[in-house]
């Protein structure tokens, strides 16, 4: 096994290209085992991974340095395109962290409205990496079942908020507007539909003997790693550690809400599987939950001065939520103007793409790189911002 | 918090508390004293995660202010630490060896506000921006439009109207 390994000199790994015994191998960044686009530089010896370094910056678009020359509102057509598959999580840290700031307090209707929302978001992006992960295991059947319910899915959000995918749905002081007549009643049509598939996903998925073959015992993340490496939501779940925001710090009207936190003791790949599969019901049990116990008729939104000429008092501030990966969070500042000093996005991407895949991929075998690199659920966008 | 800020004042030149939610604070800290702060507050304290490693550029002051937000998860309470350094002179010191995911951070502040980290592995490697020549980005002196205006130039393009463009390809006799 050593001797796989190149010789070390001065404290640096030294390859001889020249020996055929290396293999210098990009993957990505167009790759369908990559999520996003982003490129691991992979150093081979055989089919084994001895070496990993991430590179991003293929998708940098300067959301930090756009928002400081915008208004607080036109920031949010921005915000949402951090996150492809989840945006609401963003639109609503945004709307929190200037709420926070300007010391409003949201209407309860729109509350239960933003939860709603995040719920519904967090299905579909649990659907999406359901697929992805289907589809780096080469199970691209699984993957077109999956794309096709969240196409569901979306049918819903664009039905409620007029968008697919970004929605720009919450914005300062609530929502922008109420549930279409009839909807909920289509919605538990879907959410049904979806949660039959999670049934057919586990009889051909979750017990398929190869499935549980290449990825059992694939990236353990240990539990003296959580800290160190900054391992967040479904990861550290999947390592029997019990965190989750909703719950530890609950925001919105998550207190009202019943639910456990999820975790399983395997640590591996396997396990992150089961830990997104159960919680993408339990996703739609709390989505049943809140149209059931909503509160109908009231405000949805605050009476706010013009937001174009909207001065945030002068501060700074943290607001957290938990997505689909982990924390995510906002840290706003504002100097009194109406522009934005300083917003930086902590995704939890960026110690999980970074830091840890480029420790966990060394040993891999080549062929477990994508299911791996899936089974973290990384985002490059978040990275890069 | 409060209790919290107390006990730290005993040791630290710790000053401007602000307690910003139940459980959310917000204190400053001489640059000499971070890292042992961070140490501290990471193996005595609990607040072992560090979720998110940031800078901002006051460049009324002349200064840059690190930001670091730990996080105890056993209490569920998060201190976010400020630390202020020189703009001229922005070298800091690294706690690569506190966090295996604080490298990446310094990395991308080294690149984005051009912050110096002496010792942090990698810190100088290109992360984003590939290629880069410019100042750094994210600086509040940076001109986004002056630095495109200065190297990049519009693509030479004829813009017609789609009639006259018609009349003129299609019908150039009438």
């Amino acid at each position: 096994m050593q001797s796989l390994y190149p010789p070390v000199k001065n404290g640096k790994a030294t390859y001889d290209l020249e020996s055929q015994k290396y293999l210098k191998l990009w993957q990505g960044p167009q790759h369908p085992g990559v999520t996003g686009n982003m490129s691991l530089e992979l150093d081979i010896c055989g089919d084994q991974v001895i070496n990993c370094n991430t590179h991003v910056g293929y998708l940098h678009r300067g959301f930090e340095k756009l928002m400081e020359r915008r208004r607080y509102i036109n920031s949010f057509p921005l915000v949402c395109r951090i996150c492809v598959p989840e945006p609401d999580t963003n639109e609503y840290l945004f709307a929190a962290a200037m709420e926070e700031l300007l010391g409003i307090d949201i209407p309860e209707r729109a509350k239960w409205l933003r939860t709603l929302n995040l719920e519904l978001s967090r299905l579909a992006s649990y659907l999406m990496w359901m697929g992805g992960q289907a589809g780096a295991f080469g199970m691209g059947t699984i993957a077109q079942w999956c794309l096709a319910h969240r196409d569901f899915v979306l049918d819903l959000f664009e039905e409620w908020t007029g968008a697919r995918i970004y929605h720009m749905y919450m914005i300062p002081g609530g929502v922008r507007g109420e549930l279409p007549e009839g909807w909920t009643g289509r919605a538990e049509k879907v959410i049904s539909a979806a949660e039959k598939l999670l049934g057919e996903i586990e009889q051909v998925f979750i017990n398929n003997a190869i499935f549980k073959l290449r990825a059992q015992g694939l990236g353990i993340i240990e539990p003296e790693m959580i800290d160190p490496y900054a391992v967040v939501g479904p990861n550290a779940r999947g390592s029997g550690i019990k965190r989750d925001l909703r719950k530890d710090t609950p925001y919105l009207i998550y207190d009202q809400l019943s639910f456990d936190i999820i975790t399983e003791n395997s640590k591996d790949a396997y396990g992150r599987f089961l830990v997104r599969w159960r919680e993408t019901q339990q996703a739609i049990d709390l989505i049943r939950q809140i149209i059931k116990d909503m509160p109908t008729g009231g405000a949805f939104h605050l009476t706010l001065p013009n937001v174009l000429h909207l001065k945030v008092p002068k501060g700074q501030t943290y607001v957290k939520a938990e997505s689909t990966r982990g924390e995510y969070g906002y840290f706003m500042v504002s100097d009194g103007s109406a522009f934005p000093r300083k917003v930086t996005v902590r995704g939890p991407s960026f110690s999980h793409a970074m830091a840890l895949l480029e420790y966990l991929a060394v040993g891999v075998n080549i062929a477990d790189v994508a299911g791996l690199m899936v089974s973290l659920h990384t985002y490059p966008p978040e990275i890069e911002r | 918090m409060k209790q919290l800020y107390e006990m730290l004042c005993t040791q630290y030149h710790v000053y401007d508390f602000e307690q910003r939610q139940d459980r959310l604070a917000f204190v400053s800290i001489p640059s000499e004293q971070l890292v042992s702060l961070l140490t501290c507050l990471r193996d005595i304290y609990g607040f072992s995660h560090l979720a998110l490693m940031t800078c901002v550029d006051w460049l009324e002051e002349s200064r840059f202010q690190l930001t670091y937000i730990l996080r105890n998860h056993d209490g569920h309470r998060e201190l976010v630490i400020k630390s202020f350094i020189d703009r001229e002179h922005a070298v800091a010191d690294s706690i690569h060896h506190l966090w295996q995911h604080a490298r990446v951070y310094q990395r991308e502040l080294h690149e984005m506000f051009g912050l110096s980290f002496p010792g942090s592995p990698g810190m100088t490697e290109p992360m984003i921006l590939e290629g880069w020549q410019g100042p750094p980005p994210m600086r509040r002196d940076f001109d986004t439009l002056r630095y495109c205006e200065d190297n990049y130039s519009n693509r030479d393009r004829t813009h017609s109207e789609p009639e006259a463009h018609m009349k003129a390809t299609m019908y150039p006799e009438d």
